[in-house]
């Protein structure tokens, strides 16, 4: 492959299972050394996606190359040289954590002296050596996840995939994938990650996709979505009694626009103090006023009319 | 990625991933394990005692079809030891497969790395014979002591009971790729059986009807008795070449049809 040639590159790439679309004509570019993020709820395909480029899921339709090659032809040749963490952790639950480590490189083909060192270094990496000799069954959530991103280091790999890397983790156990999964970004490794959490997206990703339904709704560095799609500050007003509804007709004109969600009414405004005296100068008095920044959430809500995470 | 599977058996790399599926067994092998390979290796040996000593004592001498005489146990231990091969295989092929395939999800991790289907297909079989061989060895050893065979057929029986092992490992696999639960082991139980009792292991399938005994002479375990008790007891002439033909397809199309399968299974 040439130089500057995309790492990945999907052309109106399609999954399909039987008649439903998983992934419904997709474009994505993704280049050598950047963090580039799948976001998008439950269901948008992230997965499907993420199994066609890791070359375990055959396309249904449109073009993939990945590191200049076919994924279907080449399959072999491309996943010598990717690292995949798939969203359930397929951790060999008959090994010890190092002999999960030390067999996975053998599959590689890596001489076993070179997975015994490799092994004990990543192990060392992903703070799990005390643990080495432990059967995979009796280890937490957080540790599975973390042997999981280990194993995918085994080979080396250009590419390192990572399917929801912290999901289901608690928040001690997330910063520590996070911090680690920056320190892969600080060597030069290129990340391609899923999440449905938009602080994981917004601190790990240099670039992302927003997925739903199977489509792209929008593509862009984190920061450059937050200015198109939603705006610097975000005020989260809640009104005591069963509807919201009844509130928002008496916030017209706050802000750039005005979001009613069951629970909660979003101004979207560039001064957030500001507009919280606004609504008292009109009289309202909310039960709870909360002033942040705007978030790829915000972005996510805007385009598709839905949270994140319901 | 599921494409045509046997080219690839020539490759270098293909052979050395196939060794490394068979490697993760070998690590994983834990002191649980001997006793399922005790109890794999008693079983047709207790058969051979208890139906072929003891009932051979009721029977007397047979006289096969090429005009050799030989006793009821000399002419039982051979099919004994084609049947533990068989099982030996089957058990390792299907039920640690399938367990390992649809339960432990240990493939799931394996085809994210460079090794494909039919390299996972041979490694797990060409473990499955490391264990079979075993079992083969060990009961050989066993028929010789008691005056059974001669040493010098025992070699030559070796290499027959293995390939029978490929055979079936090979069959089992397929099988496994095809069975959606546990329950149904129970009617794959029910098959092996039906082989084990009807493939001239207990009489000379001569002693069928027609129609039965040419049914019967299809069925894998009927050419895996044949050659073996043909090696065994010396007499089959040229006809063990079309058993070793009959098994060595076997083995080919099985492998390739249980490879297929899995990219089925497994690249979703
Ligand atoms: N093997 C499959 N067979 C049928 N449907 C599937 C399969 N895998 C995923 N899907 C469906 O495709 C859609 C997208 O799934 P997925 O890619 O896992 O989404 P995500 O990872 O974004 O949650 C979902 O509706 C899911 O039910
Ligand atoms: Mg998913």
């Amino acid at each position: 492959m040439t130089i500057g040639q995309p790492l990945i590159q999907a052309r109106g790439l399609v999954k399909r299972f039987g008649d439903f679309t998983a992934v419904d004509g997709i474009d994505v570019e993704v280049r050598r050394g950047e963090a580039f993020g799948f976001l998008g709820p439950n269901g948008a395909g992230k997965s499907s996606t993420m199994r066609m480029i890791g070359c375990i899921s055959p396309p249904s339709g449109g073009e993939l190359r990945i590191l200049g090659l076919d994924p279907v032809r080449d399959g072999p040749a491309v996943r010598a040289r990717l690292g995949v963490c798939p969203q359930l952790d397929s951790l060999d639950p008959e090994l010890t954590v190092r002999e999960n480590l030390t067999t996975y490189a053998r599959y590689f083909g890596i001489p076993r002296r070179v997975a015994r060192e490799r092994a004990a270094e990543l192990l060392d990496f992903v703070q799990l050596t005390e643990r080495a000799e432990s059967r995979v069954d009796p280890l937490s959530g957080g540790m599975k996840r973390r042997l999981t991103i280990a194993r995918a280091l085994v080979n080396d790999p250009e590419i390192v995939l990572l399917d929801e890397p912290t999901t289901g983790l608690d928040p001690q156990a997330r910063h520590l994938v996070w911090e680690r999964l920056f320190r892969l970004k600080q060597q030069g490794v290129t990340l391609v990650l899923t999440t449905h959490y938009m602080d994981e997206a917004e601190q790990l990703c240099d670039r992302l996709v927003v997925m739903d339904g199977g489509r792209i709704v929008a593509e862009g560095s984190p920061r450059a979505l937050i200015e198109r799609h939603a705006t610097r500050e975000v005020v989260e007003l809640r009104f005591a009694g069963d509807s919201q509804e009844a509130f928002a007709g008496k916030l017209d004109g706050l802000g750039e626009r005005v979001e009613v969600l069951p629970d909660r009414i979003l101004l979207y405004v560039s001064d957030g103090d500001a507009a919280v005296a606004e609504v008292s100068a009109r009289g309202l008095d909310p039960a709870g006023v909360l002033v942040r920044r705007g978030s790829l959430e915000d972005v996510f809500l805007h385009l598709t009319g839905r949270t994140l995470i319901d | 990625m599921v494409g045509l599977p046997l080219p690839r058996l020539a490759g270098v790399t293909g052979a050395r991933r196939s060794a490394a599926i068979a490697e993760r067994n070998l690590t994983a092998l834990r002191s649980a394990y001997w006793l399922v390979l005790v109890s794999g290796f008693l079983e047709p040996v207790l058969y051979l005692l208890s139906i072929g000593i003891g009932v051979g004592a009721l029977v007397g001498d047979l006289t096969l079809p090429g005009g050799a005489v030989v006793s009821y146990a000399a002419f039982v231990a051979p099919a004994m030891l084609a049947s533990s091969a068989m099982s030996g295989a089957l058990s390792e092929t299907t039920f640690n497969f399938f367990g390992k395939m649809k339960y432990m999800k240990l493939y799931d991790g394996v085809i994210a790395t460079p090794v494909q289907p039919f390299e996972i297909a041979l490694g797990e079989l060409g473990w499955a014979m490391a264990r079979g061989g075993l079992y083969s060895a060990a009961f050989l050893l066993i028929m010789v002591a008691l005056d059974l065979t001669t040493a010098a057929r025992a070699l030559v029986a070796f290499p027959a009971a293995v390939l029978v092992g490929f055979a079936f490992g090979a069959l089992g696999m397929t099988v496994a790729t095809l069975l959606r639960s546990w329950q149904d082991f129970d009617l794959m139980g029910s098959a092996q059986f039906t082989l084990f009792l009807f493939s001239g292991t207990f009489v000379p399938a001569e002693a069928y009807p027609a129609a039965v005994r040419w049914l019967v002479e299809l069925t894998p375990l009927y050419r895996s008795v044949h050659l073996i008790r043909g090696v065994c007891v010396g007499e089959s002439g040229w006809s063990w070449l079309l058993d070793v033909a009959y098994l060595v397809a076997l083995t080919a199309g099985m492998l390739a049809l249980a490879s297929r399968r899995m990219g089925r299974l497994l690249y979703l």
